[in-house]
This record gives C-alpha cells, sequence and structure tokens, in this order.
C-alpha cells in the first residue's frame, strides 16, 4: 500500500511522499513548540534565569578585585610566605586613599569582615588614617598604622581577592573557611552553624512528612469509601484550610498555643496540667503548624488514588480467605503506594523551604535554611551567602528527587 | 547584587521612559519619604508632613518600610532612587557607611549643627527623634524588675522574657547585668574576654528569652502573657498599658532624616530635612509620641506633662546606656554574625 502511495504520490508533483511527510511532521512540532513558546519563555526568564544568576552570585564576588584593584594585582606575584614587598604596601595605600575618597571603605570592610570577623574596622581605621602615610617606607608606616597589616592573612584574603570567583560562601555554608595560608580549614565552633541547619532542616521536613501521613492516610481511606454525600461534606472541611493563606493558619496556631491560649487554659481548667505547656516559639510549635498546612498536599494525592483503586479486589481478597488486615496490607495499600510517594514527596519538598512558619511558632533554634536565606538578604546584605546556602538547598532537593526518581520511579507519581 | 541592579536597570528604562512623560506635571513639588508605618508614621504625618507641605507647597508622597537596607542598596546601586527621603533608624550608620546616603551640607540646610550634641556628629542625616529600648513589664508581678540584673534573674522573676533579636542592646545588658559599670560596658565589649563574657551571661537566660523582631509584637507578647517582661521601644499605649523600667534604658541612637544617594528631587528634600530638624515639628510630635526631640531647642517648646515620659530628660539620661556608635560601626559585623550563629544553636 505504501508503495504505491509513494509512487503516486511521487509521480504527480516529483516530490516524494517521504519529504512531504516529514514537512508536515516539521510544521506540526513548530506548531506545537509556538503554542507552549510562552510559558517556555516564562520559565526561563522568571525562573530559571534568576535562579541560575542567583546561584553565580555564590561562587562570584570582585568586591576586591574592583574596590582595591591595584593591591590585588600586586599581590598576583606574591609567594604567599613572608609578608609581600614594599609594592603591594604602596598599593594597599593607593587604594585605601581611593576607597576613602570615594566611600566605599565600609563595602571593602565589609567583605574582609566576612573572612576575618573584626579586620573590617582596622581597614577602615587604617583608611582613615591612610593620608598621613607619606612616600618612604610604605610598609613600615602601614604597620605603625594599624598592626593588622603586619599579619599574615588579611594579605591571604586579599591574594585571593584577586580572582572574581571564590568558593568562600560555599564553604562557609557548609562550615569550612580559609586558613591564614589559604588552606581550608572547619569554621570556629561559635560561627559554625550550618550543618546543624540544614539536617535540622531536613529532620524537620522528614517529621512533617511523616506526621502527614500518619494523620492523612486514615482520613483519605474514610474520604475515599464513605458515599459521595458524606465524603462530599468532609472533603470540603478538608479543603476549606487548604483554601486560606499559611500566613492566617500560622497566625492562628499562635493564638492557639501560646501560654494563655485557647488549648492551655482548657487543659489548665480540666486540671489536667498546673502550669501551661511550652507548645510555642519551640520545635513543638513548629511541627504541628507545618504539619496543618501540609495536611491537605500529603491527603489529596493518595485520596486521589484511592478513589480509583476497585473496591472488589479486597472483597476478593476476603472470599479467597485472607483477613481483614491481611487483605488491607497485601491487596489494598500496595495500589496506593503511588499516591503516598507523591504526596509525601511533595510535602517533603515544601517543607524544605519553609521560612514563615518557623519565624512565626518557632523559636532561634528552629528557624531552617530559608531563615538564613532571608537573614543574609535583609539584614546582613550578604548576598553571597544567601546565594550560597540556596543553592546548597536547591541542590540537595534536587539530588534527593533524583535519589527518589531512581528508587521509585516519577513515572509511577500519580495526583489522581 | 548585580541580578538586582540589572533588573532594577531595565526597570529603570521602562521607568525613565514613562517618567519623562509624566515630568512637566510633577517636577519640582513632590518628595517620597519612607519611614516606619503604624502609628508612628500617622503621627508623623499629622505634625511633620502635614504641616511641611503647608509651609511649602511641596506634596509629599509616603511609603513604609521596615528599614531594610537590600532595598536602598539595589535602588542607589541601579541608580533608580525612587525615595527621597528615607527615615533610618540605628541602621543609619551602616547606610552611611556603604555610600547609599547623601553627605549634608549643613551650611545649606540653615540648621546650627551644635543643637544636636553628638546626635549632630553624624555626617548623613539630621537628627530625628530619641527614642530607647526600655523595659516594659506585667503590672501585676509580685516582684517587678528594677535593674538590668533582674531581666537576667530567672530565678528572683521567673518567666519568659521578651528580647529584641539583634546583637544591641542585649550584649551590653548582659554586661550590666554582670556587674560591669555602664560607663565601662564598651571598653570591656571591645575585648575577645568581654564578649565571651556577654555571650556567657545571655546563655544563662536562652530558654527563657522569646526574641521580637517588630515592636508592635514585644508588645503583643506581653498583653497576651507570653512574657513576663519585654525589651520595646518606648509609645503612649505601653506607657499607659504596663510598668516601665529605665535602668540602662538604650539611648544615644536617634532617627536620621537621610537622603538616599542619587535622590532625584535633592533641592526638596533638603528643605524637608531643615524643616523635620526645626524646633517646632519636633516639639509637635512629642504630643502623640513619647520619643525625645534631637534639637535641643525643641525641649523648651514640649508639654510639660509629657516630658517626664521622655527618653532624653535628666533623670532618664544619668541611668541610660548611651549606644557608642562608632563601636558598633567597627564591630557590628563580627558581633552580629556571632549573634546569629549562637541564636541557632
Amino acid at each position: 500500500m505504501a508503495t504505491v502511495a509513494v509512487q503516486v504520490a511521487g509521480g504527480s508533483d516529483g516530490i516524494p511522499l517521504r519529504l512531504k511527510l516529514q514537512r508536515v511532521e516539521h510544521r506540526r512540532t513548530l506548531g506545537a513548540f509556538t503554542l507552549v513558546l510562552p510559558v517556555v519563555l516564562f520559565v526561563l526568564i522568571a525562573f530559571v534565569w534568576p535562579i541560575g544568576r542567583m546561584m553565580f552570585n555564590a561562587i562570584h564576588d570582585d568586591t576586591l578585585l574592583t574596590l582595591m584593584p591595584r593591591t590585588t594585582s600586586a599581590l598576583s606575584a606574591w609567594d604567599g610566605k613572608d609578608l609581600p614587598n614594599e609594592g603591594a604596601y604602596a598599593a594597599l595605600v593607593e587604594d585605601l586613599k581611593q576607597s576613602w575618597a570615594q566611600k566605599t571603605t565600609g563595602v571593602i570592610a565589609k567583605r574582609i569582615n566576612y573572612e576575618l570577623p573584626g579586620a573590617g574596622g582596622q581597614l577602615t581605621f587604617s583608611a582613615r588614617k591612610v593620608s598621613t602615610v607619606s612616600a618612604g617606607s610604605y610598609k613600615a608606616a602601614l604597620i605603625e598604622v594599624n598592626p593588622l597589616w603586619g599579619q599574615h592573612d588579611i594579605w591571604s584574603v586579599l591574594k585571593r581577592g584577586h580572582s572574581a570567583y571564590t568558593g568562600y560562601y560555599l564553604l562557609r555554608s557548609i562550615d569550612y573557611q580559609y586558613g591564614a595560608e589559604g588552606q581550608i580549614v572547619a569554621s570556629p565552633p561559635q560561627n559554625a552553624i550550618f550543618r546543624d541547619v540544614f539536617l535540622r532542616t531536613f529532620g524537620i521536613s522528614l517529621g512533617v512528612t511523616a506526621a502527614t501521613l500518619l494523620l492523612g492516610f486514615p482520613v483519605a481511606y474514610l474520604l475515599a469509601t464513605l458515599p459521595a454525600r458524606t465524603s462530599n461534606l468532609l472533603m470540603i472541611m478538608v479543603v476549606l484550610p487548604f483554601w486560606t493563606s499559611a500566613l492566617v493558619r500560622t497566625a492562628a496556631w499562635g493564638v492557639l498555643l501560646q501560654d494563655h491560649g485557647v488549648i492551655n487554659d482548657v487543659l489548665i481548667g480540666l486540671h489536667i496540667i498546673s502550669r501551661p505547656a511550652e507548645l510555642i516559639f519551640n520545635r513543638v510549635g513548629t511541627v504541628v503548624a507545618m504539619t496543618h498546612i501540609q495536611l491537605p498536599f500529603t491527603l489529596l494525592p493518595i485520596y486521589s488514588v484511592m478513589k480509583t483503586i476497585s473496591p472488589s479486589y479486597v472483597r476478593a481478597a476476603r472470599s479467597l480467605g485472607a483477613g481483614p488486615f491481611y487483605a488491607f496490607w497485601k491487596v489494598y495499600f500496595p495500589q496506593t503506594l503511588p499516591g503516598v510517594a507523591a504526596g509525601c514527596l511533595l510535602t517533603f519538598i515544601l517543607c524544605l523551604g519553609y521560612y514563615i512558619t518557623p519565624a512565626l511558632v518557632g523559636g532561634p533554634a528552629d528557624q531552617m535554611v530559608s531563615y538564613f536565606v532571608a537573614h543574609y538578604t535583609n539584614e546582613d546584605l550578604n548576598w553571597g551567602m544567601a546565594s550560597a546556602l540556596g543553592a546548597i538547598l536547591l541542590a540537595a532537593t534536587l539530588l534527593l528527587y533524583y535519589v527518589y526518581n531512581k528508587l521509585v520511579g516519577v513515572d509511577r507519581l500519580k495526583m489522581g | 547584587m548585580t541580578i538586582y541592579s540589572r533588573v532594577a536597570g531595565a526597570l529603570a528604562v521602562t521607568g525613565l521612559m514613562a517618567s519623562a512623560l509624566i515630568e512637566p506635571a510633577l517636577a519640582g513639588d513632590q518628595l517620597t519619604i519612607v519611614s516606619w508605618g503604624a502609628v508612628y508614621q500617622q503621627v508623623l504625618h499629622k505634625y511633620v508632613f502635614e504641616p511641611f507641605t503647608r509651609t511649602t507647597g511641596i506634596k509629599v508622597t509616603e511609603a513604609v518600610y521596615s528599614g531594610e537596607i537590600a532595598k536602598l542598596r539595589a535602588m542607589v546601586e541601579s541608580k533608580t532612587v525612587s525615595w527621597d527621603v528615607v527615615d533610618a533608624g540605628s541602621n543609619a550608620w551602616m547606610m552611611c557607611d556603604q555610600g547609599l546616603l547623601e553627605t549634608i551640607d549643613w551650611k545649606k540646610l540653615g540648621l546650627d549643627r551644635a543643637k544636636f550634641g553628638d546626635a549632630g556628629r553624624f555626617d548623613c542625616g539630621v537628627p530625628g527623634q530619641f527614642n530607647s529600648t526600655i523595659v516594659y513589664y506585667d503590672k501585676k508581678l509580685p516582684t517587678s524588675p528594677k535593674t538590668i540584673a533582674d531581666v537576667f534573674d530567672t530565678k528572683k522573676i521567673p518567666g519568659k522574657r521578651g528580647l529584641w533579636k539583634n546583637p544591641y542592646p542585649n550584649l551590653e545588658w548582659a554586661l550590666i547585668a554582670d556587674g560591669v559599670p555602664i560607663k565601662d560596658v564598651y571598653k570591656v565589649l571591645s575585648t575577645p574576654e568581654g564578649v565571651d563574657r556577654a555571650f556567657k551571661r545571655l546563655d544563662t537566660i536562652k530558654n527563657d528569652v522569646i526574641w521580637w523582631t517588630a515592636g508592635a509584637q514585644s508588645k503583643q507578647l506581653l498583653a497576651d502573657g507570653q512574657v513576663v517582661m519585654t525589651a520595646s521601644w518606648t509609645s503612649k499605649e505601653a506607657d499607659k498599658q504596663f510598668g516601665t523600667m529605665w535602668d540602662a534604658a538604650q539611648s544615644g541612637a536617634p532617627s536620621y532624616w537621610t537622603i538616599p544617594k542619587g535622590s532625584p528631587h535633592l533641592e526638596e528634600a533638603y528643605k524637608f530635612l531643615a524643616f523635620a530638624g526645626s524646633p517646632q515639628p519636633q516639639a509637635d510630635l512629642t504630643r502623640e509620641m513619647p520619643y525625645g526631640p534631637a534639637n535641643k531647642d525643641a525641649m523648651a517648646l514640649v508639654d510639660p506633662e509629657v516630658l517626664p515620659t521622655l527618653p532624653n530628660t535628666p533623670e532618664h539620661d544619668a541611668v541610660a546606656l548611651h549606644m557608642d556608635q562608632p563601636f558598633w560601626i567597627e564591630n557590628g559585623d563580627e558581633l552580629r554574625q556571632r549573634f546569629t550563629a549562637w541564636l541557632a544553636k
């Protein structure tokens, strides 16, 4: 049949049918692509590009390179053993003078402070005094102005400033930093918090995911098996909070959980406890409020999968002699797994990025990575750190997703 | 940083094209002033912005921020400054230090810089009001706190305390509670041992502290009975509702009226700074807000009845902890890093 068609088509206008077909296919692909183009562009411009740009900030920092150009280039030849030579000191004097005149000393000092806490202040002090340093021995004069310049570590920092790329922010995000000789060492214990913070983030997310599964699964089962009229009513009760803003719900938990809040008042009124239980501004408050907010996200995919499971399977199992639990466990439960997996993955990934709930009902030791991203963006203005923490969180999430895909298979996920 | 500046730059181009069309109609009679919102801004509106518009004919557009330097930095770096005057609090020195503010030419202002005392030494703004961080407590407490040491003594007064989630004045207070005389606080705090000592003292109450970030939040915590006492900024409502303790109240950091670098309405902004720094509006403000005027001439115009509630009366000043701004400029980064880490542990 095909041969005939080709011969016929080929005969009429000289173009083989295969080519014609290809053209049609091509046009169709192009048409489909044009249809999705707006979405692709949107995702690229509003999502991929900013995130990529942000992650770039985590390794790119040209503060020292642009604001102290002479010093950093003079240091590129420095072997890093003894103190640098006179030329580097002369370059430093020039750079400090210029920065003082252009009011950029604060920015430089801030950058230096990241790596050498306290040295920024000394640098500002030196910049203020540097006009008194005249030609001659710059080295001796600068060390006289401030002993900082006789120390090795500040010069290491400045030398590293010669490159616009730095590993500092990523290292700090996993509690490492550069030592005095430029080697990588562990952060001092009073600053080493980020490994704990990441572990805490994963721990809380895991806990909340487990809690939503335990609470959500029976409800989903009930909803899927009840007659439509009752289950619709119950469904509204599940979905209603889902439509309420997370901020409002978190604030409501504040009212419920506080020392003289509803829960404590009732418990004290019933003489179950004599003093208010500490339910808020700690881990309890954080997990309770997050579980409440995430519950529908876990429940709904499970519910929609359960709806598709025919009751005749369990009936068949029972009629073949399986006990009620055995039938549920061996026949019903495995069929809900795609929904369970989808719900748990959704909740877990959303939990990783939680910010407002821990901030409002958690204590300082319950803050997750996002809190620190916000802190570094808005309060500390250390955008490199914010980017590095964000990049690591994103990478960890993608890695988890990859592992999950290998283990469970994303194609098995079902939202309904 | 560059990502913001580029996006903002792109927006600026669009903005410029738009403003080129509207500019002629608005030029010269418009000023965007940013303050902290809430009751404070309502009072500012009534006693500063409105009288200013009446006197000069310059319209004021108000905006609200919560002290985010990031926003200002993005504007200045991308040269798309849409704020003309910013009411900067204790973050003023940091903004100035980062080169985000215009340096004020006092001759052009026509105000006497000496009238502002120490506060007038700041290069990038005109001092507005002093507001202290004091301790409010529940009036029903069996023993009310008398000194900062009581705030750090959970045996004497059990219960949670609200503190500002900020290294200052908590580090200073910790040292004072630990027995350091107020005048030596910054001397001790500038040594590594002193910093350790402050954090050690803070450790003793760490489990009894609820940290707040917004002034209204602190008063809410106290009103709800979540805390028995809290550090907070003075306010008329709180003065009525709660007990006040002025020992080691942190003062010395007034709010500053500042001009972001690159403001398109520099002339008008100067006019506003001159007005806001003059005695009459500064004194008028105190009718509804217990903040102390920074202009010493204004003190004579203040209603004698509200005078005792102001932070800069001689009695309050005598026991106050004067914030050492140069100290915080020099050591702020380091102490803030450590404080953040300490909190997270």
